[in-house]
């Protein structure tokens, strides 16, 4: 690890912000930029570049960056009247960056109709659909900062859906793949409109850090070249030269303490062999992910919030959000081998706002990659091929570097039952109460994906492809986008922080990751919880500089 | 401390020693040539894994490896025999898989009742020949245990050769998977040529 200052935890610092992802990662670098005294807990470690691997086993196996289920066990339910069953439902980084160390890095910006679908589409039965309390223009700014500082390469104006922008890509698209050019192609004959995708990958050398070298290991793994913008590649470094802030590996939060006024006090957690201590600071941002945030908020109840802390309207882990996914694979005459490079090269979203005649809500955008490991692509044998033996090894040798998917991302609906909670039965390593997930999507949602899904069949068509295999559709049981489960409101009997991410019931606590969206976006939000990220920064400066915090 | 763990750690080195030596834009430039040398190092090491049994039985594994070897039988490649699957499966029931043991020890006597109750007269699933060990394993098929084999087969075929199988990389030359640590464009055969991103009504200039 980089040299960094380390603070007592009974010397109370300015922040302490748990997680050191898309959201902390940036919190902690400009907060400490700004002059304060950082302290950020990350239940993960260090894990230096070089350690990044190519091991299949190692990642999807063995967790080597992700939350696992032995330590962390979580149930899952469709229904909140269902017995929970014992899954890993909920999927996300357990290391310093977060999520963003194995991450895919598309990165595009919500469009200026997200924040304001409610007021434009009207309501949606059964669900708590609403406008953001902020704009695309508020955030417009901010969204600029991350292509800039973290590092995005992509080709402003190339989408003619895009919103407005203030300024260019710092960097120039990723070279296009075999998938890119199949999609393109068809894409246009169609009359649709591909363009380059906007990654969070270096397609040249940035800022000290090196160019993309095409390895193809980026969804699951870490970048050992640090060319995948990552927190722990362009952040954390920043955030430790100030001199101000701390990454206290290995800490896991537990609870975050108020006092008589109900203020928050600081942090309880464990350190690496489970001894507890408690970080005193002047405000708490907690940016633990969708998940981990409302878990952190309901273990921290107390006389004073019996219902979990900053949770008076009650929806505290409600409402969640996990986007649609779904795909299509085909197979082609040539090789693509389109394990190799970054994950995507080309996007549709034409398809980003659907014809309200169709009857139902939603949008989406597509793209064109493989995504698949070795093993992971092994194991999935289509429906039609046996799946051992003689003909599956045929199949293996006849697909693997032929094939690529085009990949559905589409909206998911507030709905209030969709939640995590604290399950009442099972307990993790530390004895804590274990992450429930309760989901089942939204009748809309899934006509959203089946409508996305024909879209791409059609593209497919309009494409060399030799098969084509539709992936059947299920309800959704795993998640990695967690979002929306304390959402941000200017009613605090309808939301838990306000359009600058404080709570509305303790004043000195701040909330900011994927759990502050409203509304889903189109399947891509790690590039919105960034622009929150570095937006919260500035609000919350300014407000700590009016002695406001 | 085995040859494989060894051989990561030099690897790892090498990356450092890289990394630390060079200035940032030199390294960018390099990367894939420090990286292929660094893979090739590693691969070399690799290469001579020791082929011994840590966890299961000579017997065990015998069994095991017949019923590997039809899941992904040898024909004109080589298949999960050559592969050393056994040997990836020895050492993720000592490791990563150790919960799995026990359902390998109540599994196999399940296989040889099958075998015995199909083709009376040959007590072990390894002494049937590949026609009868198929139809032994397809009515087994639904069965857990025949889902853990086919999983940790499939596994042990194209895992990286760290990890005891996919011997001499057959796994991923069968399937067309390179493991080099960096590529350049061309990546396939569609995107050869390929003039640029244009929009339609640019096409032709």
């Amino acid at each position: 690890m980089n040299p960094q200052v380390t603070y007592k935890p009974s010397e109370e610092v300015d922040f302490v912000i748990v997680g050191s992802g898309a959201a902390g990662g940036v919190l902690a670098k400009e907060l400490s930029t700004n002059g304060f005294k950082v302290v950020v807990l990350e239940q993960g470690r260090y894990i230096e570049p070089s350690e990044f691997g190519h091991d299949e086993i190692a990642v999807m196996v063995e967790h080597a960056l992700t939350n696992n289920a032995h330590d962390s066990p979580q149930t899952f339910r469709t229904a909140p009247q269902d017995k929970p069953i014992k899954q890993l439902s909920a999927i996300y980084g357990r290391c310093v960056g977060g999520g963003t160390v194995h991450f895919t890095a598309n990165f595009w910006r919500f469009h200026e109709i997200d924040f304001i679908e409610r007021s434009r589409r009207g309501a949606v039965p059964g669900t708590a659909f609403d406008d953001w309390p902020i704009t695309y223009a508020d955030l417009e700014p901010y969204y600029t900062k991350v292509d800039w500082e973290v590092g995005v390469s992509g080709l402003a104006g190339a989408s003619p859906f895009d919103p407005p922008r203030t300024k260019p890509y710092p960097l120039p698209p990723l070279p296009v793949k075999s998938s890119g050019v199949i999609f393109e192609q068809a894409a246009w004959k169609l009359g649709w409109h591909p363009f380059p995708a906007p990654m969070a990958i270096l397609s040249q050398p940035y800022r000290g850090r090196a160019a993309c070298i095409h390895c193809g290991r980026c969804l699951g793994f870490g970048c050992e070249v640090g060319a995948k913008s990552s927190s722990l590649a362009a952040m954390v470094p920043v955030a430790q030269a100030t001199g101000r802030c701390e990454i206290r590996t290995e800490s896991y939060a537990y609870r975050v303490k108020t006092n008589r006024h109900g203020r928050a006090t600081g942090v309880a957690y464990f350190d690496k062999d489970r001894r507890r201590h408690f970080q005193k600071a002047r405000a708490v941002i907690l940016s633990c992910n969708g998940a981990e945030t409302p878990r952190l908020l309901l273990l921290s109840k107390s006389k004073q919030f019996p219902d979990g802390l900053a949770n008076s309207s009650g929806i505290v882990g409600k409402h969640l959000m996990t986007n649609g996914f779904i795909g299509v694979t085909a197979v082609f005459e040539h090789p693509l081998n389109d394990y190799t490079s970054a994950a995507v090269s080309r996007v549709v979203h034409d398809f980003y706002e659907i014809d309200p005649k169709l009857g139902f809500y939603g949008g989406g955008g597509m793209d064109a990659r493989f995504g698949r490991t070795p093993i992971g692509f092994a194991l999935s044998t289509p429906p039609e091929v046996p799946s051992w033996g003689k003909q599956y090894k045929k199949w293996l040798a006849d697909s693997f570097a032929y094939s690529m998917t085009i990949s559905c991302h589409t909206t998911s609906l507030p709905v209030e039952t969709n939640s995590f909670s604290l399950d009442p039965d099972l307990k993790d390593a530390w004895g804590l109460p274990a992450l429930c997930m309760t989901h089942q999507d939204h009748p809309d949602d899934v006509k959203m994906m089946k409508y996305l899904q024909d879209r791409a069949l059609e593209l497919l068509a309009a494409s060399p492809a030799k098969q084509v295999c539709a992936q059947p559709y299920h309800n959704q049981t795993h998640a990695v986008h967690l979002l929306g489960t304390c959402r941000m409101g200017n009613d605090p009997k309808r939301s838990v922080i306000n359009a600058d991410h404080r709570t509305h019931d303790v004043p000195n606590l701040f909330l900011c990751d994927g759990s502050s969206f409203v509304t889903s976006g189109r399947g891509q939000p790690t590039m919105t919880i960034e622009a929150l990220a570095f937006r919260a920064a500035d609000r919350i400066t300014a407000a700590a500089k009016r002695g406001e915090v | 401390m085995n040859a494989n763990e060894g051989a990561g750690l030099d690897r790892r080195k090498f990356l450092v020693a890289g990394l630390r030596g060079a200035g940032g834009a030199w390294a960018a430039l390099n990367w894939p040539a420090i990286l292929e040398a660094a893979e090739h190092a590693a691969h070399m090491h690799a290469s001579d894994v020791p082929a011994k049994l840590e966890i299961l039985t000579a017997e065990q594994a015998a069994e095991i490896e017949a019923a590997a070897s039809r899941i992904i039988p040898t024909d004109e490649t080589p298949g999960a025999r050559e592969a050393g699957v056994i040997y990836f499966i020895d050492r993720a029931l000592g490791t990563f898989a150790a919960d799995n043991l026990g359902d390998y020890v109540k599994g196999l006597p399940v296989l040889q009742a099958k075998t015995q109750e199909l083709y009376p007269g040959i007590a072990r699933f390894s002494q049937a020949a590949p026609e009868q060990q198929d139809a032994v394993l397809k009515a087994l098929e639904k069965e857990p245990f025949f889902d853990m084999i086919r999983t940790a087969t499939i596994a042990g075929f194209l895992a990286d050769p760290m990890r005891g199988g996919n011997r001499g990389e057959v796994g991923w030359k069968l399937i067309g998977f390179d493991d080099s640590p960096a590529f350049n464009p061309p990546f396939g055969y569609y995107d050869r040529d390929y003039p640029g991103w244009h929009p339609p009504e640019e096409k032709g200039n």
